[in-house]
């Protein structure tokens, strides 16, 4: 039962970076991605600050060689260069040489278009092609002919901020019960009016640098990002000799229900999603070297993670830091860019320090690490919670 | 005064979908939130919209709301003294 | 391996399927281009403080699983997995034409927090107060088959007992009027009756919910047996017939073992086409439509899968679906096709039990 699946290749586009190597460079050397708004018309544009991609879409299209009367919304352009990386890296030539599939998270999917010519598609025949993009499923439609894999298993899952850890957990189930030899799983999210706004409603966007599990957070910076992980079965791994980057050891998912959009006082959704993802991988607490927290800086949320933390490791907290200082919290995008800085952290042996932080929280003692650190990491475990009490959590390890 | 709380009431009930209620429902004292009303969280961003939009009171941050909306009596004063429109 | 039970099922959709002592025998017969779910009455079910904040969606979806989860005889259940095309699109576009018309003042949360597409997955699970593992699929005419496929795993490796599906999409104005205007709604109102034959660009666009509770635990109530289901991202219209003979090889089938096809025509003569292929390989095969009286939407297919399970447990077929002149003795296996306009397709298959 607790074996891990082999993660075999990866791909990311965020903030702080075009690709893997790029994202590990800005996070050993503490570079957050966090601006002004460039890309969107926005009023709120001095109210908040963003983890914005450099590229704009007309330079997606090209690295990706896409005709003008294209209908990819943003999500799907990032979605597909950070998914083609991932297979890439994984060194696969042939996608359709095993059963493969697709499982891809997003929250926005289309809205960019649709919030852009809400009401010229009503008027203007030149915008209508991006009325079939909006629905979530597109995006990923997309990214899967641009991996070029047909007629298999392909589905979008939407969980709000914990959607992407949700789709490498259903990759992880589907591999081990062998339904699938190989799976790219992952998200893709872009910034949009509409999440700025919707956020700006719930009073919970910081208008400075966002400070994780600091005693004066003010709230999160939404990001833009997308990763991808290729997830292959033993067979697979064994007949192509394949270098194996970690391992996905073990996987939670619970629902607080406790509210539509506020966690807990006492993290209780956060705690079981904890708990079942370590009895997944038949680990005790102790074995976690590192966590990285879903932290988002909102008052709310780092309370209640932090209390959750407490419940399962007790006295003896492990390190732990989030990375959304650096990328903003990129939705349903964060758990896969969390994936793939948790296997960077393996296989580097590192510890990112949680930036901004400034003054202790009151509620509790622990305290995230604030320098990079060196120290042998055998298991890194990754929070990703959302809306609607979704919460989840991924162990990812060095050994099967 | 009495005539804002009237307005706040119907308000109230509109802008929060409180179906069932009429304004004779509550009372100028009644809790609205926790034990008495039942109004929770969202309900309060909703109300902080309500201030700035009829009222032209602009709240940044969600904890000044509560003890403003702790009942229509609190609500009335303090939009009383504060609104600009 | 366990074996995987559908032992019972809710339905809200443009018919009166909410009363599940009937079977279809009454047909609203709408004409419209556009057709509406008739609404149980939500108040019996959901408190109104609750209620108050529930887009349409929401009430359907929390509904329809409480049907399912008390037919169940069930007092709540392990996991909840909810499938969606388009979330509560209602909600969506309320938000986002306040922002273009208010320009991105005096906008209020609660239109957003109904837009996230786990809202209904998330207000089933404060609803019946699930802790359990909660997941929300939103790959258009897969998003049904995609919690199907999920819950299947889990109950057959028996990491749950009792699991519940469903899928759930609402109508909304401006999504109506921007599909009509590319075609992908029919631009004439049809009778449900004739909808099938129209021979007309796009479809007649629904709504509904249907939730079920499936299990490994059979019980002499349970509708039938879940076999097996497969997905396609893609599938071209002349690999549609070989993959469902492989699909049902895989099962130890054959063509001539299926009692009843219940397919996906909508009505569109751009895509019908796929249905058409297939059933050339089906020549004595008795079919059943479904939705000429449900409405085209993404989860319409979780309307054919209550379809299906009720005609397996009744072994009637209501006249309004019947396809063909085909005649069945006892009805056994049922296999279940669905996509929507070439993509996204899957074979369901059924059985008695």
């Amino acid at each position: 039962m607790s074996k891990g699946v082999a993660i075999t290749g990866m791909g990311i586009i965020s903030a702080i970076g075009n690709n893997v190597a790029e994202n590990y460079q800005s996070l050993i050397q503490g570079k957050k991605g966090i601006s002004r708004v460039s890309k969107i018309k926005t009023n709120h544009v001095n109210d908040i600050m963003v983890g914005e991609i450099d590229f704009t879409n007309e330079h997606l299209e090209q690295q990706l060689g896409l005709a003008s009367d294209n209908n990819y919304s943003r999500t799907a352009l990032l979605g597909a260069i950070a998914a083609k990386e991932a297979m890439n890296t994984s060194g696969i030539t042939d996608i359709n040489a095993y059963k493969t599939g697709l499982i891809s998270a997003t929250s926005v999917g289309g809205m960019d278009m649709t919030e852009r010519y809400y009401y010229d598609y009503l008027e203007n025949p030149s915008v209508q092609k991006y009325i079939e993009g909006h629905h979530a499923g597109d995006a990923t439609q997309k990214i899967a002919e641009q991996l070029g894999i047909e007629k298999s298993l392909v589905t979008t899952i939407s969980t709000a901020c914990s959607s992407a850890a949700n789709a490498i957990m259903l990759g992880a189930r589907l591999i081990k019960s062998g339904q699938l030899d190989r799976v790219v799983v992952g998200g893709a999210d872009c910034l949009s009016k509409f999440t700025i706004n919707g956020f700006k409603t719930l009073m919970i966007l910081s208008d400075t640098y966002n400070t994780p599990f600091d005693e004066n957070r003010k709230g999160l910076n939404l990001g833009e990002a997308a990763a991808y992980l290729v997830l292959e079965s033993d067979k697979v791994v064994q007949a192509e000799n394949k270098k194996v980057l970690a391992y996905v050891k073990g996987y939670g998912n619970a629902n607080d229900a406790y509210h539509q959009t506020a966690s807990s006082e006492n993290g209780d959704g956060a705690t079981l999603a904890m708990q079942k993802a370590l009895n997944v991988a038949a680990y005790k607490p102790e074995a976690i070297d590192y966590i990285n927290a879903h932290g988002t800086a909102t008052g709310n949320n780092d309370l209640s993670e932090g209390r959750a933390i407490i419940r399962i490791f007790g006295e003896t907290v492990p390190d732990f830091s989030s990375t959304k200082a650096y990328t903003g919290h990129t939705l349903a995008a964060a758990g896969a860019i969390e994936a793939v800085y948790s296997v960077l952290a393996l296989q580097n042996n590192v510890i990112y320090p949680n930036l901004n932080f400034k003054t202790q929280m009151k509620e509790f003692s622990i305290t995230p690490q604030l320098q990079l650190k060196e120290k042998p990491l055998q298991n890194i475990m990754s929070n990703s919670f959302g809306f609607g009490g979704n919460c989840s959590t991924v162990i990812f390890s060095k050994e099967q | 005064m009495d005539a804002l709380k009237q307005e706040l009431k119907e308000n109230i009930i509109e802008q929060l979908n409180l179906e069932d209620m009429t304004t004779e429902d509550i009372a100028n004292d009644d809790m609205l939130f926790g034990d008495g009303l039942g109004l929770d969280s969202i309900d309060a961003l909703e109300l902080i919209v309500m201030l700035d939009k009829s009222y032209g009171i602009k709240l940044t941050d969600p904890k000044e709301g509560r003890s403003i909306f702790e009942s229509i009596n609190t609500m009335a004063a303090y939009i009383t003294e504060h609104r600009s429109k | 391996m366990k074996k995987v039970y559908i032992n019972s099922i809710a339905s809200i959709s443009a018919q009166k399927t909410f009363d599940n002592t009937s079977f279809l025998k009454e047909i609203e017969d709408f004409e419209a281009n556009v057709i509406n779910v008739i609404n149980p009455n939500y108040k019996d079910y959901i408190p109104p403080a609750a209620a108050r904040r529930m887009a349409k969606g929401i009430k359907m979806g929390v509904v329809a699983s409480k049907m399912a989860i008390k037919e169940a005889g069930l007092e709540t259940i392990d996991a909840i997995i909810t499938g969606t095309g388009m979330g509560c699109v209602r909600d969506s576009e309320k938000f986002v034409s306040a922002i273009i018309d208010n320009d991105e003042q005096y906008l209020t949360p609660t239109s957003f927090i109904q837009s996230t597409h786990n809202t209904v997955g998330g207000q089933i699970a404060l609803e019946l107060q699930c802790k359990g593992y909660n997941f929300t699929y939103v790959h258009a005419s897969n998003s049904f088959e995609s919690a199907l496929l999920d819950a299947k795993l889990q109950l057959a490796l028996n990491e749950e007992k009792n699991i519940l599906i469903g899928g759930v999409d609402e109508l909304g104005d401006h999504t109506t009027a921007i599909h009509k205007i590319i075609n992908h709604i029919k631009t004439e109102p049809v009778k449900v009756t004739q909808v099938l034959q129209a021979n007309t660009k796009g479809a007649v666009f629904g709504e509904g919910a249907n939730f079920f509770v499936l299990s490994n635990e059979k019980k002499n109530t349970s509708y039938a047996e879940v076999v097996a289901l497969k997905t396609y991202n893609s599938l071209p219209e002349k690999d549609v017939l070989q993959e469902a003979v492989h699909f049902l090889k895989e099962n130890n089938l054959s063509t001539n073992d299926v009692d009843l096809l219940v397919l996906g025509n909508n009505g569109d003569v751009d895509f019908d086409t796929f249905y058409h292929t297939l059933s050339k390989g089906f020549q004595d095969t008795q079919i059943a439509y479904y939705k000429h009286v449900s409405g085209e939407f993404n989860t319409a297919s979780s309307f054919g899968f209550w379809l299906a399970s009720k005609i397996l447990k009744t072994q009637t077929i209501p006249e309004v679906v019947k396809g063909n002149n085909k005649t069945t003795t006892s009805i056994k296996t049922i296999l279940l096709y669905n996509q929507y306009r070439g993509e996204n397709h899957s074979f369901t298959l059924l059985k008695q039990c």
